[in-house]
C-alpha cells in the first residue's frame, strides 16, 4: 500500500474584510443558487516546468475543480468561462466589478500560482460583487503535486466564507469497491476524494470486506473482513497499510464504528444466534459489553459527545432504532412510525441521526430529531441504505441498488448523495460499482 | 354500446380468471407464507439429505419441512462421525447488511441448535453468515428471495 503523503500546508492571511452583503442560506433547499465567477488562476511566467505536471494548465485545472465542488452543493451557480471580460492577472489585481455584474455574478474567485523550487505557491481572493469589496484572501504553499487539495482547501475557504459553516471539499470517502456477478461479487476496500478522484484499492479483493468507516480524528478505517473464513472487526492504518484484528472474539464482530474521540471502536459480536453491542479500547485494548439482550443489537453509533449510542434492535419485534447511554443504561426506543429502520448514524453536528426506513417494499434515507420526532424521509427507491455524514452535517452520502433481473442482469450499486433539506441528489462517479460509503473528517483541520 | 359493456366484461372476468388461477398454482408450488418450499435451489449431502432449509422474512423459526430435512441431517451425521460441517446462514437483499449480518448468524445457530438436540455435537458444527453477500438466485423477485432466506449445511473438506 502506498504511504499517503503527509501534506503541509502553510496558510497566510493576507487580508480579510469582514460584513459582506452575499450570504448563502444552506438551511433549506436552494432553489436559487448563487451565480459565481471563478477566473482561471493566473500561472506566473517565471515559474518552473516538472515533469508530470503541465504547470500552464494548472491555473485552469484548480479553477475547473473550485466550480465542480461549487456547482456539487446545489448552492452555487458557477458562470460559463468564456462570458468572462477580464484577464485572470489583471482581475486578480483589482476586479472591474461592474464589468463582472454584468455577467450577473454575484462573487468572484480570482487567484495566481507560481512554482519555484519544487514549490507550489498559490495565492486566491474572493470578491463581493455587489458591495465591491474584497472578502478574503489566502496564500498556501505546498508541494506541486498536492494542487488537488489546494482548490479543494481554497473551496473550503469559499464555502465557509459565504455559508458561515464549515466546508468539506478537502475530505475523501472511503467505499467498498465491487465487481463481478451479484451472486459471487469480488469486493475490495476503496478511497478516493471527496469528487471522485484519485481512487486507490486498499485490498485485493482475495477476501468478502464490507462496512469500512472512517476515524473521525485520524486516517484509520475499521471494517469488516472475512479473512480466512473468519468475519472479524478489523483496523487498518491507511497510511502505514498495517493492519489488525480488533479484540479477540470467539465468533464474528461486524457493525464497527469507531468513538468520536477516536479511541475506541464499537461494535456488534455474534454469539449463539445472538448480536449484542461490545466496544473495545484501542489503547487498553479491554473490552466492555454495552448490551445484553435476546434480540438482535448492531449498527451502533455515538453521538459526537460521546454520551450517547444509537443503536439498531429487533427486540420489539421489528427493526427498530433506540437510543441509550453509553454505558447502556436508559435504553429507550426513538422510532414508532410505520415501517422498520435500520442504520442510525448520529449527526456529526449532534442535532440529528440518519436512517433507513424500509416501508411497503420501498426503502427511504432519512433524518430525524435525536429524541425519533421530526422525522424527514428524503429520498424513495427500490433499494438504498447505509447513510454516512458529511463532516459538516449537511450532506449525507449512501449507496443505492437497482433491482435485478434473471440471473442478476441489470444489477448494480453506486453510491450518492443528497442534501439534509433533501434537494441535490447526485449520483457520485466511481470507477467501479461502490457501496458502503463513509466520510473523511476535513484532512486540513 | 350495450356490446361493448358485455364484451368488457367477458373480457374482465376472463382476465380475472387467468390472473387467479395463475397465482394461486405460482404459490402452491412454491412457497408457503413466504418460506420457499420448492426444490430448485435445493443440493443434497447425500442421497435423500437435503442441504437447506429455507426461512420467513426477517426470522429464524424452522418449519415443519426444515425440521425434518434437520433430522435427516442429524441421521447422516450420526453414521458419519468423522465429518464436521459448517452451517452457512444467508438473508434475502431487502434488509439493511448489518442487520442481515446478524440474522444470517441467528439462522444458523437456529440449525446448529436442532441438530444438536439430536445428539450432534456442537464441536462438529461450526456457523458462518453471509448476511446478503451470497444470494443462490440473483433475481429481485419474491421467489428469489425466498430461495436466498437459507441455511446451507456444508460438509467441512
Amino acid at each position: 500500500m502506498k504511504k499517503i503523503i503527509i501534506l503541509l500546508f502553510t496558510f497566510f492571511v493576507v487580508s480579510s474584510h469582514a460584513n459582506a452583503l452575499i450570504k448563502v442560506d444552506i438551511t433549506r433547499g436552494n432553489l436559487d443558487p448563487l451565480p459565481i465567477a471563478v477566473s482561471p488562476l493566473h500561472v506566473e511566467k517565471t515559474s518552473e516546468n516538472l515533469e508530470n505536471l503541465d504547470i500552464k494548465k494548472l491555473g485552469i485545472n484548480i479553477s475547473s475543480i473550485i466550480e465542480k465542488n461549487f456547482k456539487s452543493t446545489g448552492l452555487f451557480n458557477p458562470l460559463k468561462r468564456e462570458a468572462f471580460v477580464q484577464k485572470p492577472d489583471i482581475a486578480h489585481l483589482k476586479p472591474r466589478f461592474e464589468d463582472w455584474r454584468l455577467i450577473k455574478a454575484q462573487a468572484l474567485v480570482t487567484g495566481k500560482l507560481s512554482v519555484k523550487n519544487n514549490k507550489l505557491k498559490v495565492e486566491f481572493r474572493l470578491w463581493d460583487l455587489t458591495a465591491s469589496k474584497e472578502m478574503i484572501a489566502l496564500s498556501f504553499t505546498t508541494t506541486p503535486t498536492n494542487w488537488r487539495r489546494v482548490a479543494h482547501i481554497i473551496s473550503d475557504k469559499i464555502y465557509e466564507r459565504l455559508t458561515g459553516e464549515e466546508g468539506y471539499f478537502d475530505t475523501r470517502i472511503i467505499y467498498v469497491a465491487e465487481s463481478g456477478p451479484k451472486n459471487q461479487r469480488v469486493k475490495k476496500l476503496a478511497i478516493m476524494d471527496q469528487d471522485g478522484a484519485k481512487t486507490k484499492y486498499l485490498t485485493l479483493g482475495n477476501e468478502l470486506v464490507l462496512t469500512p468507516r472512517f476515524n473521525p480524528s485520524n486516517q484509520m478505517v475499521t471494517y469488516l473482513s472475512y479473512f480466512r473464513n473468519l468475519p472479524r472487526v478489523y483496523l487498518l492504518d491507511i497510511e502505514t497499510g498495517k493492519q489488525e484484528v480488533v479484540g479477540n472474539f470467539p465468533g464474528m464482530t461486524f457493525a464497527p464504528r469507531f468513538s468520536p474521540d477516536g479511541k475506541k471502536i464499537i461494535m456488534s459480536f455474534a454469539k449463539d444466534g445472538n448480536s449484542d453491542i461490545f466496544t473495545m479500547d484501542l489503547e487498553t485494548r479491554k473490552v466492555e459489553r454495552i448490551t445484553e439482550h435476546s434480540s438482535i443489537d448492531t449498527s451502533p453509533s455515538y453521538s459526537p459527545d460521546g454520551k450517547y449510542i444509537c443503536f439498531n434492535s429487533d427486540r420489539s419485534g421489528l427493526q427498530q432504532i433506540y437510543v441509550m447511554k453509553s454505558d447502556g443504561s436508559n435504553v429507550k426506543r426513538i422510532t414508532f412510525g410505520n415501517g422498520i429502520y435500520g442504520t442510525p448514524v448520529w449527526s456529526p453536528r449532534g442535532d440529528l441521526i440518519a436512517f433507513t426506513k424500509v416501508r411497503k417494499g420501498k426503502f427511504y434515507i432519512g433524518v430525524m430529531r435525536s429524541d425519533g420526532t421530526g422525522e424527514r424521509l428524503l429520498t424513495e427507491n427500490f433499494y438504498q441504505e447505509a447513510p454516512s455524514w458529511s463532516p459538516n452535517g449537511r450532506v449525507l452520502v449512501f449507496y443505492r441498488e437497482t433491482k435485478s433481473g434473471a440471473q442478476g442482469k441489470g444489477f448494480s450499486a453506486k453510491l450518492w448523495s443528497i442534501d439534509i433539506t433533501g434537494y441535490n441528489e447526485r449520483k457520485i462517479k466511481t470507477e467501479t460499482d461502490a457501496s458502503d460509503p463513509s466520510w473523511s473528517s476535513l484532512l486540513s483541520k | 354500446m350495450k356490446f361493448n359493456k358485455n364484451l368488457r366484461n367477458i373480457f374482465l372476468i376472463l382476465f380475472a380468471t387467468l390472473a387467479l388461477s395463475a397465482c394461486s398454482t405460482a404459490k402452491k408450488s412454491q412457497t408457503s407464507g413466504d418460506v420457499y418450499t420448492g426444490s430448485d435451489t435445493v443440493e443434497y449431502l447425500a442421497s435423500g439429505v437435503k442441504d437447506r432449509v429455507f426461512f420467513a422474512t426477517n426470522k429464524s423459526s424452522l418449519t415443519s419441512a426444515s425440521r425434518e430435512t434437520l433430522r435427516k441431517q442429524a441421521t447422516y451425521l450420526r453414521k458419519n462421525k468423522k465429518l464436521n460441517v459448517t452451517v452457512e446462514g444467508h438473508a434475502d437483499e431487502r434488509g439493511t447488511r448489518e442487520f442481515n449480518l446478524a440474522l444470517g448468524e441467528r439462522r444458523a445457530n437456529a440449525v446448529k441448535d436442532y441438530l444438536m438436540t439430536y445428539g450432534i455435537s456442537g464441536k462438529r458444527i461450526s456457523v458462518i453468515s453471509y448476511g446478503k453477500e451470497r444470494p443462490v438466485n440473483s433475481e429481485s423477485t419474491p421467489l428469489a428471495w425466498s430461495q436466498n432466506r437459507r441455511s446451507v449445511t456444508v460438509k467441512v473438506k
